[in-house]
């Protein structure tokens, strides 16, 4: 038990740190992830992961393999699609699936040109799938501190973020955060991308988003309960995908999120709103 | 109770350079109970969006009396009733104007909104997911929550719809208390019954004003002949109507202002405001 729970985050340094950072993108991009669901945008999450490419291609052109400047050039790609698309759906006719499938495109074209200019395959795999064995201090700083600055964001927004979701005309009628929120989620979602793409890459940095909050949909009656659920999915499958990469010698990130999606299938199948239960339960009824 | 509450200068509301709403003029008083009658496309949902400011004036202008909150009930609501909130977070939305963004929910608060579903009869309904509510149950939350907005002005638009009849006497006799707590109330319908029996001043609109006053001489046989005698298409080739205070926008009811200062001579339909 102890040799395969404990032992190789004891022994690692490496598992130790990897352990550390995925939590905390857990802790983060989970309850984003939620509301990305809730709002009927989880595909536009993966648009947005394709579209903050060409930045961290940019940065590793510039510096090489180095932390900051890929993440910063991801966060500036990622806020000028968001900001682009937002802007698009927002003050045109066309609406967001369109506009932000059309940034994230020329987004996602540019950055296979860019990191296509230098380096080889081998790079490109890394931006793409990310190293979570491989996160230095710095990488877990940057972790830890848009961990912390979502938590603030989402605790101060919260009451907005569920008014734009449930009755967004209501919200605009009584007062003008809606615009406001609705940029400040979209610059969370880039933020946790940007954040999780160390750690499992571009691709699958949107993968420990939505998968545990889909899975917590198929759980929970209410926001609250489906944030916990989700958050508690996400720690779940990091460590349940760190120990599976660990022993039977997988890619990390690939790990991860595949134990998630389990968690996601099992939940499709026996969740309380799942298949199983609709089935089963029709049989019977109350009389009032 | 002869103060304006609501006052419209040559207001013009309307999409894409075509007016929805043309010319308005008048004034709302405080505390009257108004129905605003007209034809689909006759610019009554405009006019509201207006008032609440979610569409800027072509030109003119709507004035608020200083410091009256307002609260609103669309026709197409935007609700997402498959995001998992309950009866009880749909209606303690409208603590909003009160409380804000980061104010603390009091148990004064939650006192209001147990009223509120009390008084539209929807007590023992608080943990009700909203995707399972009825069309007439929802109508009956969203009154709840105008009712918890607890505001001035209340502007409902076409509320009636799809709402069973006991549902409709239910709803109007919470209009009719919010006209005697003083409220000025605002509501769209196309019940001209229901307008007769429970609402003394019209608003009878086909784009522009047709009429506005108390409603037993506003729903006269000529004055519904007009107001549906309107031509609803836009047109592209209309002229333009010459600004005053704003952008140009086309005229699509067929009428020409003679070349200039039409603001003071050339409407055909003097506005009207309500007698005191």
């Amino acid at each position: 038990m102890y040799e395969f729970f404990i032992a190789p985050f004891a022994e690692f340094d490496f598992m130790r740190r990897a352990l550390a950072g995925s939590l905390m993108l857990a802790m983060s991009s989970c309850p984003v992830g939620v509301f990305l669901m809730l709002r009927h945008m989880s595909l536009a999450g993966d648009a947005m992961a394709h579209a903050i490419l060409p930045g961290v291609a940019t940065g590793y052109l510039l510096f090489g393999l180095e932390v900051l400047p890929m993440s910063a050039g991801g966060l500036v790609a990622g806020v000028v699609v968001a900001l682009g698309a937002g802007a698009v759906s927002r003050f045109t006719v066309q609406k967001e699936d369109a506009s932000l499938a059309a940034f994230y495109l020329i987004s996602l074209a540019l950055g296979v040109l860019i990191v296509s200019l230098r380096g080889s395959s081998v790079d490109l795999m890394h931006v793409l799938f990310g190293t979570v064995l491989a996160l230095n201090a710095a990488a877990l700083t940057m972790i830890a501190l848009i961990c912390a600055t979502t938590l603030l964001l989402l605790a101060i927004f919260w009451r907005a973020l569920i008014a734009e979701c449930l009755d967004p005309l209501f919200l605009r009628s009584v007062s003008r955060l809606g615009t406001p929120v609705h940029f400040v989620f979209l610059g969370l979602v880039v933020l946790n991308l940007v954040s999780g793409f160390q750690a499992l890459g571009t691709l699958l940095a949107v993968g420990l988003m939505i998968l545990p909050a889909a899975a917590a949909r198929f759980w929970a009656h209410r926001i609250e309960t489906m944030c916990a659920l989700a958050v508690a999915t996400g720690f779940v499958s990091c460590i349940g995908g760190l120990l599976l990469s660990y022993h039977a010698a997988l890619p990390s990130g690939p790990a991860i999120v595949l134990s998630a999606g389990a968690i996601y299938l099992a939940s499709v199948l026996f969740g309380s709103r799942g298949l199983v239960r609709a089935r089963t339960s029709q049989h019977r009824h109350r009389t009032a | 109770m002869t103060e304006a509450c609501l006052t419209f200068r040559d207001l013009t509301l309307g999409y894409d350079s075509h007016p929805a709403v043309h010319h308005l003029n008048g004034t709302v008083k405080h505390g009257s109970l108004t129905a605003l009658v007209g034809a689909n496309g006759s610019g009554k949902s405009t006019l509201m969006k207006g008032i609440i400011g979610v569409i800027a004036p072509m030109s003119g202008m709507v004035t608020r009396k200083w410091g009256a909150s307002v609260a609103y009930l669309p026709q197409q609501s935007e609700l997402d009733r498959s995001f998992p909130a309950r009866v009880v977070d749909l209606v303690s939305m409208g603590l909003w104007p009160k409380r804000g963004l980061l104010g603390r929910t009091t148990r004064q608060d939650r006192a209001s909104v147990a009223s509120a579903l009390l008084a539209v009869g929807l007590e023992g309904f608080e943990t009700r997911p909203v995707d399972t509510l009825s069309g007439g149950q929802l109508q009956r939350a969203l009154f709840a929550r105008v009712l918890v907005q607890n505001a001035d002005i209340i502007l409902l638009d076409e509320p009636f719809n799809a709402v069973d009849a006991q549902t409709v006497a239910d709803l109007i006799a919470l209009i009719g208390d919010w006209h005697g707590e003083g409220r000025t109330v605002i509501v769209a319908v196309h019940d001209l019954g229901l307008v007769r029996d429970h609402f003394p001043e019209t608003l009878l609109m086909a784009r522009r004003p047709i009429a506005w006053g108390p409603t037993a001489e506003v729903l006269r046989p000529e004055n519904l002949r007009r107001a549906r005698r309107f031509d609803e298409a836009w047109h592209d080739d209309a002229p333009w109507c010459e600004p005053q205070d704003g952008p140009g926008h086309r005229h699509d009811d067929g009428h020409r202002h003679p070349p200039a200062g039409h603001a003071d001579t050339g409407r055909r339909e003097p506005a009207v405001s309500p007698p005191a």
